[in-house]
């Protein structure tokens, strides 16, 4: 089997599991997560063996990537080509991507309670409540919409690696939308929540904004080029073309429009400043759910995206400043945010928002291996730490059940603390993926790679530069924040007391993760860092530095090197990080309620009633608007109106030429006329009809002679006079 | 055998009509009977048809299968049958939909047989525009289509059946005056009224009717078919009769309506007005496209604003037409362009995807308003759980409307997006085009607002108590039932995937005939 024929077999599995669990096996909870479960294996061990053995081996991947394309939609003389494309970039994420989705779909097992009794009360649509088992006891009961579950999940991973693997736009966008849809139905899991319904609707429209100005800008993009797929339009000819034409609008150049339009897709999709809104209230789904759309799939394909197109984006400064500024505005928005939630997933979620940003910014600035770097460390440490978390509040529910007061969240931190003792495994990989967060210096991905973002904004993006520093030390706070509240300290409830580990298939996953979230930094620490610079060559950079090495000069000056070692930078670095997890821990290790804690600011706890503005300026004026104007007003009173005043207008003739021709000229003039006249003759005439012979002779004698003067006179011409 | 090769469309088109006339001699009271006839009568045209489409070459330009009849020599008016890729993909949408519409309807036991009867007249009715080759042919067929649609809405509709039969006929028939007008001046211009004949003499015509000179005449009739397609599209305003009669309708009869009646006008602006009118519709498409991007957004603003489930479907019903008719006004604007081509293979590609889900939404609503006798979304809600099945095949077929990729809905819009887009972008005139496109996407947004508003309103939410038990108690979807949806939904998903089997065909007739 050839490299691309493989890469053709790599996203299958799971879409034939989603169709075999749906149509077949949803009514067998073991047989249903092993169709899932062997499907993602399958994919994974595609995955591994592409990038180990090909990827890796090929000698200069960048230039020559694994491509292969088929013919698709025909359009005129021409046809549409989709295929697949497997370059350094796409490498690199199928690998991350791969291992965190099956990790997530191990993880799975467990946190859907597989194994346990069906629940007490149970129903679909609901989260499992528990159920009494022979001894009384009462345990976790299994989901009961387990297969379903594994069904969405598996349709996701094909999104995901649709869109990774994909060598055009169009069918990225496919995977794109896929996934949307996914993250709809895995966020509305429990439907019968109210506030799972609305956040799954609220996540699919706010997606689809962003989506809708991706399609134009796809559509675009084709109409300015004839062609879709990457490795055509990133040819020095058509850039240089794009990034002569004017768009006509912004001033902006062909290339500099479409860029911003894909862009506004990934700010949708990656949960960007104005469009964040989405992401924290996507937390009502399942935690697997969060990690995979946090983590490893859905956030990342908007900031992957916009990698991919980079060539493009960078020829129009405009649009790169954009970017810029979006990507740093939200990295510290969205950090002020996180240091005043009290929900265990919720800080994680700002913080993604946050971590998303710091990629963008990097893009926007122009420091396209250090944004790609980033993704890829934070797929894996805030998948372990979404996964953590799940770990957590699992065990949280075990104590709930336990004591049987259910008055108490087993999501909220402040009914944690101490859990480092109750469960140790989540508590070390929890620390670790926190550590990674916070950019730990020299242990964790997440320094390397944050470290990576600094640097190359410090020359010559000093403000973005600044504001990802400051946003740096809040994460840093905020992760120490919460690893103090829940693991450190004492447990501030009888919850937390009888808090237990979780069972395997949850805490072989995070082991892995941490695994890499602490290893995967090594594989791009800079050449010249001080004391471990150049013992481990920048594999990282080298490689995916290859992408961009093909198509063209003019791209290469795009090709950002390595940024020169500053020491400014590095200090930054150390002290944003040990600075935030010191303050953190400071500040957070003797507090025993949410009154003690000085940050619950109304305006932050409220997310700066952004739900509320949206609410009031776009939701209720769009109800309005349908429900009303276009409806009520328009369709109903002025269009139907006019229809109406037609027909009214036509039985208003009508009913005149009835009542004037018909009633009265028809009827009442020429038909009864013609009646009455005749009536009031025969009454005249009656008299003459009296019986009598001598009268008729009389007349009949009268007759003859008129009648016989005018034929004499008239008919036959004589002159009158001639009588005399 | 001979004859069936020789007579393939003529048997397609009269097999129906005959076999609702053979229905007349069924005895009354044997619904099963009755039922079981009409679905096999109406599965002859299907199966016909797919020969048909197995032995056409899309690679041939021009009409095939083509069949001549002597019918009203004295005005040199024949019964000509043929088809091009562009009628044969909507012979075979609605041999396809019948057949689903009429088992549908086996839920049906109201006077069963001249409901079936009705049916199978439609179906000629529905057929014969699409095969014609002659004016005043495609003019009776059309006529005859309409008087069975109108029946069964008046007489099998729900409670506003007068107002909405009343209005559809009465809307329709006014079209279709001006219709009948332009065909008779062009008939007696051209002296026949076939339509081979009349495109091969059109540009060298010359000389005058009734003191009148040609290019009047010609200019009359090109708004007389505008107004009567636009009417049958419907293009907006003059949509309001479609949520009515969409809505009062019976559910097979909404089927129908919306999966094949619509395409009637959008197969007439394809057949008769570009081709004919390639000037003037290249003057006028900025209106048009104007008008479909209002269809496009005000449709979907308009369902969003409903609170009845069936009318909330026919209103998307215009936003999805919306598409076809911008797909048009491209073409018009920049004939013979690739981004044309682009747009028609959109618009024609969605006239039939919107056939298959308008159809399919319609029976679903159709399902859930025969079990319970509402169809107010805010009774409903949490019905999930009491029907998964329904629930499922609920959520494809929204999604299919919705246009996710994947699905066929997403291939023709964005198929239309790009062609609409290109030609504002790439043809000098046309810039209007790239801002018409652009306000669409409004549209777009909210049929994810529409479609998510449905499924959340009807399925989502807390335990429906009230249907949950007791004589409400609501069933799942039963087999025969989910036998209607699971053609639709292949198809939904297989030309989602590989639409080239069928954009092939239609790619063909397009670089032909623009």
């Amino acid at each position: 089997m050839t490299t691309e024929t493989l890469i053709w077999l790599i996203p299958l599995p799971p879409i034939l599991a989603f169709f075999l669990i749906v149509l077949f096996t949803n009514r067998n909870k073991a047989l249903s997560h092993s169709v899932a479960i062997g499907a993602a294996l399958l994919s994974f061990l595609g995955a591994m063996y592409v990038f180990f053995f090909r990827a890796l081996t090929a000698p200069e991947l960048g230039k020559e990537p694994f491509t292969s394309a088929i013919n698709w939609i025909p359009t005129g003389d021409t046809w549409l080509k989709i295929g697949v494309l497997v370059d350094p970039l796409s490498a690199v994420t199928l690998f991350f991507v791969a291992w965190t989705v099956l990790m997530i779909f191990l993880y799975s097992v467990g946190y859907h309670n597989f194994g346990q009794p069906a629940g007490d009360h149970d129903h679909p649509g609901l989260p499992p409540h528990g159920a009494t088992d022979e001894h009384g006891h009462h345990v976790p009961s299994v989901e009961p919409m387990y297969s379903r579950f594994f069904a969405f999940i598996s349709l996701f991973a094909f999104g995901m690696l649709v869109l990774v693997l994909s060598d055009n736009l169009l069918t990225l966008f496919v995977g794109w939308e896929i996934m949307g849809l996914c993250s709809y139905l895995l966020i509305g899991f429990w439907y019968a929540k109210p506030s799972a319904r609305a956040a799954a609707v609220k996540a699919f429209m706010t997606t689809r904004i962003g989506d809708v100005f991706m399609l134009l800008g796809i559509a675009f993009l084709y109409s300015a080029t004839g062609t879709l797929s990457f490795r055509e339009i990133f040819t020095e000819n058509v850039l240089r073309t794009l990034a002569i034409i004017p768009s006509g609008v912004f001033g902006l150049s062909a290339a500099g429009l479409i860029g911003l339009l894909l862009f506004i897709g990934t700010i949708g999709k990656s949960a960007q400043f104005p469009l964040h809104v989405w992401l924290p209230d996507a937390m009502e789904g399942p935690t697997p759910v969060s990690a995979m759309i946090h983590a490893a799939t859905m956030v990342s394909a908007g900031v992957y995206m916009v990698i991919r197109v980079f060539p493009l984006l960078s020829l129009d400064p405009r649009t790169m400043t954009f970017v810029a500024f979006i990507g740093a505005f939200t990295a510290l928005f969205a950090a002020t945010i996180a240091v005043a939630q009290n929900d265990i997933k919720r800080v994680l979620a700002y913080s993604t928002i946050s971590q998303l940003g710091y990629m963008i910014a990097a893009l926007g600035s122009g420091a396209y291996v250090a944004a790609a770097f980033h993704l890829v460390t934070h797929a894996f440490f805030k998948a372990l730490l979404f996964l953590g978390s799940g770990s957590v509040i699992h065990g949280m529910e075990h104590g709930v059940l336990h004591t049987g007061n259910h008055d108490v969240d087993p999501q909220n931190m402040f009914s944690m603390g101490g859990l480092r003792s109750k469960m140790p495994i989540t508590f070390w990989t929890f620390l670790i993926g926190g550590l990674a967060l916070s950019g730990f210096p020299v242990l964790t991905a997440g320094f390397w790679s944050k470290d990576e973002i600094l640097a190359s904004t410090f020359n010559g993006h000093m403000g973005v530069f600044i504001t990802l520093a400051i946003a740096a030390f809040l994460t840093a706070f905020y992760t120490m924040r919460q690893i103090t509240l829940t693991f450190l300290g004492e447990p501030r409830t009888k919850e937390a007391r009888h808090a237990q580990e979780t069972p395997w298939t949850m805490t072989a996953p995070l082991v892995v993760l941490s695994f890499f979230a602490v290893t995967f930094g090594w594989v791009g620490i800079p050449e010249h860092f001080p004391v471990l610079g150049g013992l481990v060559p920048n594999w990282f950079h080298e490689f995916v530095g290859g992408t961009l090495a093909d198509p063209s000069t003019a791209l290469r000056a795009g090709l950002p090197e390595a940024a020169p070692f500053n020491v400014i930078p590095l200090l930054t670095s150390l002290a944003v990080a040990l600075g935030g997890l010191f303050f953190g821990w400071l500040a957070y290790r003797n507090v025993g309620s949410v009154a003690q804690d000085r940050l619950q600011i109304p305006l932050l706890k409220n997310k700066y009633y952004f739900d509320e503005i949206y609410d009031f300026l776009f939701i209720k004026p769009a109800i309005w608007f349908s429900e009303t104007f276009v409806y009520q007003w328009m369709d109903k009173g002025l269009i139907d109106g006019i229809l109406h005043s037609f027909g009214k207008a036509t039985q208003a003739v009508g009913a005149t030429v009835r009542k004037y021709i018909d009633l009265w000229f028809i009827n009442q003039t020429v038909g009864d006329g013609t009646a009455h006249v005749t009536q009031w003759a025969g009454r005249r005439l009656r008299p003459i009809q009296s019986g009598r012979i001598q009268q008729y002779m009389l007349v009949s004698l009268f007759v003859l002679l008129v009648a016989a003067s005018l034929i004499y006179f008239v008919a036959l011409g004589q002159p009158a006079l001639a009588l005399k | 055998m001979e004859f069936l090769n020789t007579h393939l469309l003529s048997l397609i088109l009269f097999f129906p009509a005959l076999a609702a006339v053979v229905m007349l001699f069924l005895p009354k009271g044997e619904t099963k009977l009755l039922r079981w006839f009409a679905l096999g009568a109406s599965l002859v045209p299907f199966a016909l048809s797919l020969i048909v489409w197995f032995r056409f070459n899309p690679n041939a330009t021009g009409f095939q299968f083509e069949e001549k009849y002597a019918w009203y020599d004295a005005i040199n008016s024949s019964l000509h049958l043929g088809v091009d890729g562009l009628s044969l993909t909507m012979v075979l949408l609605t041999t396809l939909l019948t057949p689903l519409a009429i088992l549908a309807s086996f839920s049906v036991s109201d006077r069963v047989k001249p409901y079936m009867m009705l049916f199978l007249f439609l179906e000629t009715g529905m057929l014969g525009v699409f095969m014609a080759m002659d004016l005043l042919i495609f003019f009776v067929f059309w006529e005859v289509g309409l008087v069975p649609m109108y029946f069964l809405i008046a007489q099998w509709g729900s409670a506003n059946r007068d107002y909405a039969s009343l209005k559809f006929m009465i809307y329709t028939m006014g079209g279709s005056l001006g219709l009948l007008l332009g065909i008779q001046l062009l008939g007696s211009l051209f002296g026949t009224f076939d339509l081979a004949a009349i495109t091969a003499n059109w540009t060298s015509a010359q000389g005058s009717l009734l003191g009148f000179p040609i290019e009047t005449v010609k200019a009359v009739v090109f708004w007389a078919f505008v107004i009567a397609f636009a009417i049958k599209v419907p293009i907006w305003p003059f949509h309001t009769w479609l949520p009515d009669a969409h809505t009062e309708a019976p559910t097979a009869g909404s089927m129908l309506l919306a999966g094949v009646l619509l395409k009637l006008g959008a197969y007439g602006f394809l057949r008769l007005v570009l081709p004919l009118y390639p000037v003037e519709s290249q003057h006028y498409a900025g209106a048009l496209a104007l008008l479909a991007t209002a269809a496009i957004v005000f449709g979907a603003f308009g369902s969003f604003g409903q609170t009845d489930f069936k009318r909330l479907v026919a209103y998307s019903s215009v936003n999805h037409m919306g598409f076809v008719v911008l797909g048009i006004a491209a073409a018009a604007f920049a004939a013979r362009t690739s981004d044309a081509h682009i747009a028609l293979n959109g618009a024609i590609l969605q006239m039939f995807n919107h056939g298959l889900s308008a159809a399919g939404m319609f029976f679903l609503v159709g399902v859930i308003y025969e079990r319970t006798h509402t169809r107010n979304l805010e009774e409903f809600g949490g019905l999930f759980p009491l029907v998964p099945i329904y629930g499922g095949i609920l959520i494809f077929t929204s999604m299919a409307s919705l246009g996710l990729p994947g699905l066929n809905g997403f291939v023709s819009e964005f198929l239309v997006v790009r062609g609409a887009y290109g030609v504002g972008v790439n043809t000098d005139t046309a810039h209007v085009m790239t801002i018409y496109t652009a306000i669409s996407m409004l549209g777009l947004l909210f049929t994810g607002a529409y479609i998510l508003k449905g499924i959340m309103k009807v399925l989502h939410g807390p335990l429906n108590e009230h249907w949950a038990h007791g004589e409400h108690k609501l069933t799942e979807i039963n087999t025969r039932e989910v036998v209607v949806m699971a053609p639709l939904m292949a198809l939904i998903l297989v030309i989602g995937i590989w639409p080239a089997w069928i954009l092939e065909v239609i790619n063909k007739a397009v670089l032909a005939l623009f």
